[in-house]
């Protein structure tokens, strides 16, 4: 026991000095990862705020389904994740409840709950990213906005995909509480939109594919996608989102997104 | 009672709405953007109490009741006004003190930059904690719709909310006082003596007409959520004493007399978000004539995202109940919730019905008291939710509130349909 101490401590002050005497070089991969990563998101840069309504189609393998209707309000922070206001319509028994969110990079978010029943605002644990949201097979985490910060990056290869040319990049995620050990992304080379996603799980299977459709540009800059759609390969279910009534640079600030405008949410 | 309220808000309403919306050239345009919708539920609640009512007069072992909460909503300026009108009523088969109605919110909201306007009748929830809700204070319990306490009566207020850097500032003026509802004599879940509702008292001569303030600070920082506020006016919670009834017959009854003391209530609240943990504080103190105390709520939410490789979310609660009024005789003024331990699990099986399954030990550890209860609920297609719960009181001490409900073990299953 007190050999196998030493012998860690001696492995890891050696690996210690090996990478300190290194300078944080990322391999070629990495880097090239890491610089479309960067482009995707820079291109999408500038949107200020925005709002749009969700459509969530949720269906099981029996074919049974179930709908979500959700509006969203989202504002661009600078050196920081979003802030996004998430307001239930469908189910009716759920209508009321709204969801403030504010993201960072790589601390944990901050997020709040309204209990329309009993008027409550609740502070809730953030470390549910891997959680199913409203039931569908969408976990938190691939709804959170997207920050460069949040994955550690390899480039795979250039391939086509949907009659487009593709970047296929490999993320894999920094936060431990993560319910994937990687994505694979496929990027279009000429505008960087993201069509295809699959999900790693935790054992390194392949768990779900998200691809995205009917992408519409906004403000001769942003690329948003009308249709997404999820399949879990492992449990047959999947969910559709479908969005519309894009607006941009709406005039939402932070005080649209406190605890006092999360109360009033409609 | 409630037309005297309805009377006052209106007024008030008249006089917000008038003021904000008075623009010299559109004195009598609708707002082009007016936006109106109409939501709520109807739902149908069956109780069954396992033991013989204890008492004369009270129900046998079945209780159905009905009840519809519509909720209308009005917004223009996009969103920034509007008006909200949500009126309650229910009907009992057995208890004609469950069988009321109440006008839960009728307010209109203000919303600007960084200050909002809220006048009318709404409710207003403070509190961090979920088996106690301490420092909540401003709306009446309507105590007699279920035991928890969590169901409350719309409250008259104008609530002006100021939105700064360093947290969130409430001024409240309520004008109007709401009696708290209790079971009738048919009811259950009532101790031997029924609240006489025409027997009440108030230490200020304002009566009900007693105007209430209260002032509160609630600010988030970073893991943080605070909040602490001072609440002058009517205590909400009446002290009942046996008054005796003379009847026809020359017999002796007593009945439960109602007064409602002054009071000045101190709260303070605090929860801490340290990732998987949720640490949550209560804490009042309480000034009236005739006593001083003060009492704390404190505990811990745990959650397990996805057991055992699954969607289920499992959460483990635990709250301790302090009043420093401590062990009090039966009659005496004092707390259920003196020195209670309890302890919660909620399962959430993020399925696309959310099913939820909750269950709850609550333990007096002073007595030989204690309360269970488990709740199950799921949706039904697109519109209908089912509960399920049972609750079981245990109590051998007499000198224990609780013994008084300990006949009053029940089930109890409703159906909503919510639209």
């Amino acid at each position: 026991m007190l050999t196998k101490k030493i012998l860690f401590s001696a492995v890891s002050a050696l690996g210690l000095t090996l990478v300190t005497n290194m300078s944080f070089a990322l391999m070629p991969e990495e880097q090239k990862g890491l610089d479309i990563s960067v482009e995707a998101k820079k291109r999408d840069l500038g949107w200020q705020d925005s709002t749009a309504d969700m459509m969530m189609l949720l269906r099981n393998k029996q074919g049974q389904e179930s709908i979500r209707e959700i509006k969203m309000k989202s504002l661009e922070v600078q050196n920081d994740g979003d802030k996004s206001l998430t307001i239930f319509n469908k189910p009716r028994d759920v209508k009321g409840t709204a969801f403030l969110s504010f993201s960072h990079p790589v601390e944990a978010d901050d997020q709040w709950l309204f209990l329309p029943a009993l008027k409550r605002v609740k502070r809730i644990s953030s470390r549910n990213k891997s959680g199913p949201f409203m039931g569908s097979e969408f976990a938190f985490e691939d709804l959170s906005s997207f920050e460069v910060e949040k994955y550690t990056y390899k480039f795979l290869a250039e391939e086509p995909l949907n009659e487009l040319k593709m970047f296929k990049v490999e993320q894999y995620p920094v936060d431990e509480n993560s319910g994937y050990t990687r994505r694979i992304v496929w990027l279009d080379t000429q505008e960087y939109r993201v069509y295809k996603i699959d999900f790693y799980d935790r054992k390194d299977s392949l768990l779900k594919t998200l691809t995205f459709s009917d992408y519409k540009q906004y403000l001769n800059k942003h690329w948003r996608a009308d249709k997404q759609e999820m399949i879990n390969h492992q449990n047959g279910k999947s969910t559709e989102l479908l969005w519309s009534n894009y607006g941009f640079k709406t005039g939402l600030a932070d005080s649209d997104f406190n605890r006092n405008s999360l109360k009033r949410a409609r | 009672m409630i037309s005297k309220s309805i009377k006052y808000t209106s007024t008030a309403l008249a006089i917000s709405t008038s003021l904000l919306l008075a623009r010299p050239l559109f004195a009598n345009e609708m707002p082009s953007d007016l936006e109106f919708e109409v939501s709520g539920n109807i739902a149908v609640e069956q109780r069954y109490f396992f033991k013989e009512a204890p008492y004369p007069q009270q129900l046998g072992h079945n209780q159905l009741s009905l009840s519809i909460e519509p909720e209308l909503y009005w917004e223009w300026n996009g969103g920034n006004d509007s008006v909200i009108f949500t009126p309650f009523y229910r009907v009992d088969s057995q208890d004609d003190n469950r069988t009321h109605g109440d006008i839960r919110e009728l307010a209109y909201v203000h919303a600007s930059d960084d200050w909002e306007l809220r006048v009318g009748i709404r409710k207003e929830f403070w509190g961090v904690t979920e088996f106690q809700h301490l420092v909540d204070v401003i709306n009446q319990t309507d105590g007699v719709e279920d035991f928890d306490g969590e169901d409350k009566l719309g409250q008259q207020m104008v609530n002006l909310s100021l939105v700064n850097d360093w947290g969130i500032v409430d001024v409240f003026l309520l004008p109007g006082f709401r009696e708290r509802t209790y079971a009738g004599e048919e009811g259950r879940l009532r101790g031997p003596l029924v609240v006489d509702k025409n027997n009440v008292s108030y230490e200020s001569s304002a009566g009900q007409q007693h105007l209430d303030f209260a002032l509160r600070w609630s600010h988030s920082v970073g893991d943080y959520d605070l909040g602490a506020y001072w609440f002058h006016g009517t205590n909400r919670e009446a002290y009942l004493t046996p008054t005796p009834q003379v009847t026809m017959l020359d017999v002796t009854s007593y009945t439960l007399q109602q007064y409602y003391a002054q009071m000045d209530q101190l709260g303070v609240d605090v929860q801490a978000t340290l990732g998987d943990w949720l640490w949550k504080f209560e804490g009042i103190f309480r000034s009236t004539s005739i006593e001083d105390f003060w009492a704390t709520q404190a505990g811990f939410e745990y959650s397990f995202i996805g057991i055992m490789d699954s969607n289920i979310d499992l959460g483990l609660l635990m709250e301790h109940s302090w009043d420093s009024r401590g062990e009090t005789e039966l009659g005496e003024q004092g707390s259920l919730m003196q020195n209670d331990l309890f302890l919660g699990a909620r399962l959430a099986f993020n399925d696309m019905q959310s099913s939820e399954l909750l269950m709850g030990i609550g333990s007096d550890l002073d007595h030989n008291a204690f309360s269970f209860l488990i709740e199950a609920s799921r949706r039904f297609g697109d519109n209908f939710i089912a509960s399920f719960d049972v609750r079981l009181l245990q109590s051998n001490d007499e000198n224990d509130l609780l013994y008084m409900l300990s006949n009053d073990d029940h089930a109890q299953i409703s159906l909503a349909w919510y639209f």
